[in-house]
C-alpha cells in the first residue's frame, strides 16, 4: 500500500509541476491544487499506514494507528482550500484587469 | 513555566480582527480599535518581556497536553524581542497609513486583514512545533496575498499573482519535508526533535531533510531566492509595503534560526557553511541590484535583500557573539526598514513618481523629512552610534575570531553599497535644484512625519541605548547557542 501510494504522489506531483509550468493562468491554478494533493498524500504515507486498531481507550489491541498525520492533513487540506480560492479570486480579477491570462504577457516591470 | 499571558500576542490580534469585520463602513471606529489594541499588545508583550528576563523561558501548552503531544507555545527572550518590534513597527505603519491608504481600501477590510496578518507573525515567532509553524505561516501568508492585490491596480495583480503562486509552491515543498522529518524521527516539536536527533545522531537523511527546510525558509526569508521580492514589495501602497519589508522576511530568518540553532546544529560544517555562502551571495547580488536602479521603491526593496544575506552570516559563524550581532541586527533592521519604507512613501506622495532623476531640492520645504532620511540611511549602513552599528560590529567580530574573513570582506563591502543606494536617493531627492513649490504637491505631509519620528527616536534609541538593550539581546543569544535551555523549558514544566 505505502508503495502504491507513494507512486501515486510522485504522478500528482508531475502532473502538477507540469501544469505550474503551463502558460495559461487556470492551469496554473490547478496545477497548484494537484501539488497540494500530492504533498498531502506524502504527508500521509510518510506516517505510516498501519493496519492497527484506532488509538482510543478502551480498544484492547497489541497495534494502533497513528492518529497525527491524519490530523496534519485535515489541517492541510482546509489550508490548501483557502489558498486556492484565493489564487481563483486574484486570478479571476487579474484576467478582467489585465485581460489577458497568458503569464508570458504578464512578465516585466512598468516602465520597460 | 506554564504562564496564560503566552497566549496573548495571538489573542488581542485575532478578536480584534474578528470585531473589526463587523465595523466595514465605520472607518473612524476601525482606526481607534486599531489603535487601541496595538497599545493593548504592546502593553502585554512588554510585561511578557519582563517576566521572561526574570523567570527564564515561559511555555503554554494549549489544552492542558503535556508536550511533546500537545500544541505548545514558547515565549523566549529571541522570540519576544521580535514580537516587540513586530508591535511597534506595525502601529508607526498603522498611523502613516491613517493619512495614506485611502477610504476605499478601509472599508474593504484592510484592517482586519493587518490584523490576521499580526497573528500568523506573532505565531510563528511563538509556536513550539513544525506543524503549527506551518500553520501560522499560511495565516501570515494568506493575509499577506489580500494586502499585496487589495486595491487592485494593475501592478499589484500583476505582481500578487507572481508572488502567491511561488509563496503555494514552497509552501507545498514545507509540507513535504514535514513529512519527511515525521517519518525520520516521529515528532514534531521543536524540543522533542532536537533530543531525539542529539540521541540518534544527525545522519546524512536528516541533514538532507534540514536542506530542504532551509530552502523552503530561504524562499520566505528572500535568502538568494529572492526573485518574486523587488516586484511585490513595490506593488502595495507604501505603508502595507514597509510592513512587509520589516516584518515578512523576518518570519523566514526567524525560522531558520529556530531550526538550526535548536535542532539541526549537528552538522555546522555542512548546513551552517551553507547558510553562511547563501547569505555572501545574496548580499553581493542584492547589492548590485540595489546600486543598478533609479527607482526609489525597488532600490529600498533590494535593501531588504541586502540585510538578509547579512543577517544569516551571524548564523553560519554560530557563536554566541555572532548570534547576539544578528538578534541584534534583525531587530534594528525592522525598524529602519520600515522607517526608510515609510519616508520613501513620503517622497514618492510627495512628486508624485517612483524615478529617482525626476525629484530634487526637497530640502528647502522638508528639512526634518531630508534629515530623518539621512539619518535613517546612516543607520542602515551602520555607521555609530546608530541602531545598525553595533549588530554589524558583533556580527564581524565573531566572522573574524572564528576566521569567516570572506564573510566579513563581504558584509563590509555590502555596506558600503547600501550607503552608496540611499545616499543616492538622498542626493538626488534632497539636494540640487527645488523643482517642486508648494502648491505643486501632490500631497501634504501633515500627521506622516509623527511615525516616521517614533521610529527615528528608536533607532537612535537602540544605538545609544546598548547597555540597556545588551541584556536582553544576550538573554537571547544565550538561549539560542545553549539548545538544552530551550529544551527544559518545554519538556520538564
Amino acid at each position: 500500500m505505502e508503495i502504491l501510494m507513494s507512486v501515486l504522489a510522485g504522478i500528482l506531483f508531475t502532473a502538477g509541476t507540469y501544469l505550474v509550468l503551463a502558460k495559461s493562468l487556470l492551469r496554473i491554478v490547478l496545477g497548484t491544487a494537484i501539488l497540494g494533493h500530492g504533498a498531502l498524500l506524502l504527508l500521509l504515507t510518510m506516517g505510516g499506514i498501519k493496519t492497527g486498531a484506532p488509538p482510543l481507550l478502551g480498544l484492547e489491541s497489541t497495534a494502533y494507528t497513528d492518529p497525527l498525520p491524519q490530523a496534519l492533513i485535515l489541517t492541510a487540506i482546509v489550508i490548501n482550500f483557502g489558498t486556492l480560492g484565493v489564487f481563483l479570486v486574484i486570478a479571476y480579477r487579474s484576467y478582467q484587469e489585465l485581460g489577458t491570462d497568458d503569464m508570458e504577457e504578464l512578465r516585466g516591470t512598468d516602465d520597460e | 513555566m506554564m504562564n496564560n499571558l503566552v497566549i496573548l500576542p495571538l489573542l488581542i490580534p485575532l478578536l480584534t480582527g474578528v470585531l473589526l469585520i463587523f465595523f466595514r463602513k465605520q472607518i473612524k471606529v476601525q482606526r481607534y480599535v486599531t489603535t487601541l489594541s496595538l497599545l493593548l499588545l504592546m502593553a502585554a508583550t512588554v510585561v511578557l518581556t519582563h517576566q521572561v528576563s526574570v523567570e527564564g523561558t515561559q511555555t503554554l501548552n494549549l489544552g492542558g497536553w503535556e508536550p511533546p503531544f500537545g500544541i505548545v507555545l514558547v515565549a523566549d527572550m529571541f522570540a519576544l524581542l521580535l514580537i516587540l518590534a513586530t508591535v511597534i513597527v506595525t502601529f508607526c505603519c498603522v498611523l502613516y497609513g491613517y493619512r495614506t491608504i485611502g477610504e476605499e481600501r478601509e472599508k474593504h477590510y484592510l484592517y482586519p486583514f493587518i490584523h490576521f496578518m499580526i497573528v500568523g507573525i506573532m505565531g510563528s515567532f511563538l509556536t513550539g512545533d513544525l506543524f503549527n509553524l506551518f500553520v501560522f505561516f499560511e495565516v501570515m501568508l494568506l493575509s499577506s496575498y489580500i494586502l499585496i492585490s487589495l486595491g487592485g491596480e494593475k501592478g499589484q495583480l500583476r505582481e500578487s499573482l507572481k508572488y502567491v503562486l511561488i509563496n503555494i509552491v514552497s509552501s507545498m515543498l514545507f509540507l513535504v519535508a514535514i513529512g519527511y522529518l515525521y517519518a525520520i524521527t516521529g515528532t514534531l516539536n521543536f524540543a522533542d526533535l532536537s533530543v531525539k536527533i542529539a540521541e540518534t545522531g544527525q545522519d546524512g537523511l536528516i541533514t538532507t531533510v534540514a536542506i530542504f527546510l532551509l530552502l523552503v525558509f530561504a524562499i520566505k526569508a528572500a535568502l538568494l531566492m529572492y526573485f518574486w521580492l523587488p516586484g511585490a514589495y513595490s506593488a502595495p501602497p507604501m505603508a502595507i509595503s514597509a510592513m512587509f519589508a520589516a516584518l515578512l522576511t523576518k518570519v523566514g530568518m526567524y525560522a531558520i534560526f529556530r531550526t538550526f540553532t535548536l535542532i539541526f546544529y549537528h552538522e555546522a560544517a555542512i548546513t551552517h557553511e551553507l547558510i553562511g555562502w547563501l547569505g555572501v551571495a545574496t548580499m553581493i547580488l542584492g547589492g548590485i541590484g540595489a546600486v543598478a536602479y533609479w527607482d526609489l521603491r525597488r532600490i529600498l526593496a533590494y535593501n531588504v535583500i541586502i540585510a538578509v544575506g547579512f543577517i544569516m552570516i551571524g548564523l553560519a559563524v554560530f557563536t554566541e557573539v555572532a548570534l547576539a550581532g544578528s538578534i541584534y541586527y534583525l531587530i534594528h533592521d525592522m525598524i529602519v526598514k520600515a522607517l526608510l519604507f515609510l519616508l520613501g512613501g513620503i517622497m514618492i506622495g510627495l512628486t508624485g513618481t517612483n524615478q529617482l532623476r525626476e525629484m530634487s531640492g526637497m530640502i528647502r520645504n522638508h528639512a526634518l523629512l531630508g534629515w530623518m532620511f539621512f539619518l535613517a540611511a546612516f543607520a542602515l549602513a551602520g555607521v555609530p552610534p546608530l541602531s545598525g552599528f553595533i549588530g554589524k560590529l558583533l556580527t564581524l567580530h565573531g566572522a573574524i575570531d572564528e576566521g569567516f574573513y570572506v564573510m566579513a570582506a563581504v558584509g563590509l563591502i555590502t555596506s558600503l553599497m547600501v550607503l552608496y543606494s540611499v545616499m543616492k536617493i538622498f542626493m538626488n531627492g534632497f539636494w540640487g535644484e527645488n523643482q517642486l513649490s508648494v502648491e505643486d504637491e501632490k500631497m501634504s505631509t501633515k500627521g506622516l512625519l509623527f511615525p516616521c519620528a517614533i521610529l527615528a527616536v528608536l533607532s537612535v534609541g537602540l544605538g545609544v541605548g546598548v547597555e540597556w538593550v545588551n541584556v536582553y539581546v544576550l538573554q537571547a543569544a544565550e538561549v539560542l547557542n545553549n539548545p538544552q535551555l530551550y529544551i527544559d523549558a518545554v519538556l520538564q514544566n
